[in-house]
């Protein structure tokens, strides 16, 4: 597990305090783990978390490695530093994980999530609804005279201000994948 | 050579490649054709069980006093869902187990069919893994890959859950040679350069402690060995966890006694003094540091753990070593000695003499009694009759445990049997039908208190079929001794439900299993009674009537420090703050 690199000084005080979210500075971190493709694994990661009490802002799986049967999970998790240094290294210890990597430590990367987004409206919201979409790059992938259907992708924030903007022109329902993320350059 | 054969005898086939010798089991409708194979062979003997949590603990008992791992073998629906406790006690301390569930049939997963139950989702959190093996052709293998992941990196319970279709399914076996065990390869060897890092600590330090731990029996014996030739080539003291008893020698000149809540004041007043603590193997428990902000304060901390998890989990340590306790002790002697042993003599033996100071208060005293035995003098009397004997003690949980844990020495590793993560109390009599299994010729004593004693006491049925010598050694002091104590010191001596008004008699109970009781209160009787106890030919249960309201010290309250310990009763008024009575 050569992803362990348990940083030292991240965490002084006790498994109490660990819980007390005034203790440190929370910090959000985007996980990739790479785990074998087997029935329940992604219970497992889910129950690791909602049994020791960590947070998942966002969780994406799919498989990447049809024959090696390797599925990429993407966790977005906020937490203390020493929090997160515990996460890592309980995910690192689950039998299917081969590897977890830190991706905001590791130096830049990407990070991208694909939303659809539909509203309703017509008129002039309508006119408003389809400029605005046009300056956030959505593409129209579904529409009658009375809605649109948007789809998006971009980062999380930039997400969330687009739903913004479309909540007082008649927003109905959006549909998220969740945060996928990768290091840039040349390395995995 | 690949071989035709039914998922059931697959089974068994892969269990005999594994070295197994005994299976602890319990059968039902969805593991009959596995018992049919057992029926058809004698290289594994099957020891049925009252309880399927009898049968986990006696595989823990077994695996902890041999080292090998347990297998257990229960059925589908309650047959798992009582193995559950034992598999998270297993879980909890580290133990090498391979739990084996029958399954209802594939195509019937899902329909709530007759004694379904969700074997993998519920033991999921309770288990270092788990399998539902669907296709005939993966049974074998997930076996072998089972028996390595239990033993392998840090100990612990898998279960491999067998639907019945797949047991009667035709599939070519797979020896363990040549069986795909996956990428599941733990570090074992430590970083050199923090091994040095190590050693170099250890020259200067001037008030150093070896905190070990159960990481050090789980290395094995070897490991144990090393840590005797560490500690007294450099003179180091050294304390253990409730789990590690037994790794250094009780009676070994450098022994501290255990640690922790109910540890003895030099231990603990030397975690808290120290100027350098070396953590083998062990995982700064709550029970261990006391409140965390005031854990030994001055010291520098190396911790040595096979799991990088437990590296900084609760206690910030300023040198990890991730590896396995055995093959880092090995590195560690080597390059101390290449560097010319070296250790701070002045300050040790300063410290040595401070430790003496700790020493002489006697923190194990107890006001002894010509009326009532009380519960420290019997395992005083029970140490001694029993010194020199091939010895195995098994515990229950509660005052009586932490009593044994005081008063027994433990001269050997994987001697010493105790539920400590957990703490379940029903552990110890399975326990000591699991140890004795193992070692038909030793003797093998459970210390019990009444009260977690009759969580499991069925269990001496198995005792009495497979004439297993076990001595029940029940400290009965007709009250959840250790709970009663908290209520006394924490909520205001209101005993709510901590005593039971309805206890059997234990010798009428014995005569009913078909085994031998002796009952004893007085005393003067205490010395023959054990004799007795040890003289007789199969299983005694020993109902020893103790001193109700003894109080097991010292004691550090939850949340306090360990300079902030309770030595006796006069010492405990108001002693607990509002802050360590939400703690356990
Ligand atoms: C299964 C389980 N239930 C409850 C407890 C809580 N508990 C801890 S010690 C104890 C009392 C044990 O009484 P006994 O076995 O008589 O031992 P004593 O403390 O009297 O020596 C209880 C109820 C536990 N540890 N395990
Ligand atoms: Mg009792």
């Amino acid at each position: 597990m050569s992803a362990l690199k348990i940083k030292k000084g991240t965490s002084k005080h006790s498994a109490y305090d660990l819980r007390d979210p005034n203790a440190e500075v929370m910090e959000t971190h985007t996980l990739a783990v790479i785990v074998d493709n087997e029935a329940g694994v992604l219970a497992r990661v889910i129950g690791l978390f909602s049994g020791r009490g960590y947070n998942i802002e966002s969780l994406t799986v799919a498989e990447v490695d049809h024959e090696g049967h390797r599925s990429r999970i993407t966790v977005v998790t906020t937490g203390t530093p020493a929090v997160i240094e515990q996460i890592k290294a309980q995910l690192g210890r689950m039998i299917p994980v081969y590897d977890v990597h830190d991706l905001t430590v590791e130096g830049p990367a990407v990070e991208r999530e694909l939303a659809l987004i539909k509203v309703a409206n017509t008129g002039e919201k309508r006119v408003e609804a389809l400029r605005l979409a046009d300056i956030f790059r959505a593409n129209v992938v579904d529409s009658t005279l009375e809605s649109f259907v948007f789809e998006m992708t971009g980062t999380t924030d930039k997400i969330d201000a687009f739903a913004e903007l479309m909540r007082p022109l008649g927003l109905v329902e959006i549909a998220r994948t969740g945060v996928a993320a990768m290091s840039r350059g040349t390395a995995a | 050579m690949t071989r035709q054969m039914t998922g059931a005898q697959m089974v068994v086939q892969a269990l005999r490649d594994q070295g197994v010798d005994v299976v602890f089991g319990y059968p039902g409708g969805a593991v009959l054709p596995i018992y049919d194979e057992i029926f058809q062979q004698n290289d594994i003997r099957h020891i049925l069980v009252r309880h399927e949590q009898g049968a986990v603990h006696a595989a823990e008992g077994y695996a902890r006093s041999t080292g090998k791992p347990g297998v257990v073998l229960v059925t589908s629906g309650p047959g798992a869902t009582n193995a559950v406790t034992g598999i998270t006690d297993a879980l909890m301390d580290s133990i090498p187990l391979v739990v084996l569930t029958g399954q209802v049939p594939t195509f019937m997963i899902g329909n709530d069919a007759f004694q379904e139950a969700d074997t993998v989702g519920i033991t999921r959190p309770c288990t270092k893994h788990n399998w539902l093996v669907k296709d005939p052709a993966k049974v074998s293998e997930t076996i072998h890959q089972a028996f390595q992941v239990a033993t392998n990196g840090r100990p612990g319970p898998v279960v491999v859950d067998l639907p019945k279709d797949v047991q009667f399914a035709q599939g070519t076996y797979t020896p363990p040679q040549q069986a795909n065990l996956g990428h599941y390869n733990p570090q074992v060897k430590g970083d050199i350069d923090a091994i040095t890092q190590l050693v170099e600590m250890i020259e200067s330090a001037e008030r150093p402690i070896i905190y070990s731990g159960g990481g050090v029996i789980n290395s094995g014996t070897a490991a144990s060995q090393l840590l005797r030739e560490l500690v007294d080539a450099t003179g180091f003291p050294i304390t253990s966890t409730l789990m590690g008893l037994g790794a250094y020698p009780a009676s070994g000149k450098s022994w501290l006694g255990m640690l922790g809540m109910h540890g003895t004041y030099e231990a603990n007043l030397a975690m808290h003094g120290c100027d350098l603590m070396i953590n083998i193997g062990a995982r700064f428990d709550d029970r261990i540091t006391g409140r965390i902000a005031d854990f030994s304060p001055k010291s520098r901390k190396a911790h040595i753990d096979i799991d990088p998890s437990s590296i900084n989990k609760s206690i910030h340590v300023d040198l990890p070593i991730i590896g396995d306790v055995g093959h880092v002790l090995e590195d560690l002697l080597r390059v101390w000695k290449s560097r010319g042993r070296k250790t701070a003599q002045a300050g040790l033996e300063k410290w040595w003499k401070q430790i003496a100071e700790w020493k002489s208060v006697n923190c194990l005293y107890y006001k002894p009694s010509k009326q009532a035995i009380k519960p420290q003098y019997a395992l005083e009397r029970l140490e001694a009759l029993t010194r020199g004997h091939d010895r195995y003690v098994t515990t229950e949980v509660g005052q009586h445990q932490m009593w044994a844990a005081q008063f027994m020495g433990f001269e050997d590793p994987n001697r010493w049997m105790t539920s400590g993560g957990l703490g379940t109390m029903g552990y110890g009599l399975p326990a000591s039908v699991g140890v004795q299994v193992a070692h038909p010729d030793a003797l093998v004593i459970n210390v019990a208190g009444e009260a977690s004693w009759l969580m499991n006491m069925q269990e001496m049925g198995t005792a009495v079929q497979y004439r297993l010598p076990v001595k029940q050694f029940i400290l009965n002091n007709e009250r959840l001794g250790m709970v009663r104590q908290w209520q006394e010191l924490l909520h205001g001596e209101r005993y709510s439900h901590s005593w039971s008004e309805a206890l059997p008699d234990f010798v009428k109970l014995a005569e009913a299993f078909g085994c031998k009781g002796i009952m004893v209160k007085d005393p003067a009787d205490l010395d023959d009674a054990i004799q007795e106890m040890l003289d007789y030919d199969g299983p005694v249960i020993f109902d020893c009537l103790v001193e109700k309201h003894e109080n097991c010290f010292p004691m550090i309250p939850s949340g306090e420090p360990h300079n902030k310990m309770l030595l006796g009763d006069a010492s405990t008024k108001d002693a607990i703050q509002q802050g360590g009575a939400v703690l356990v």
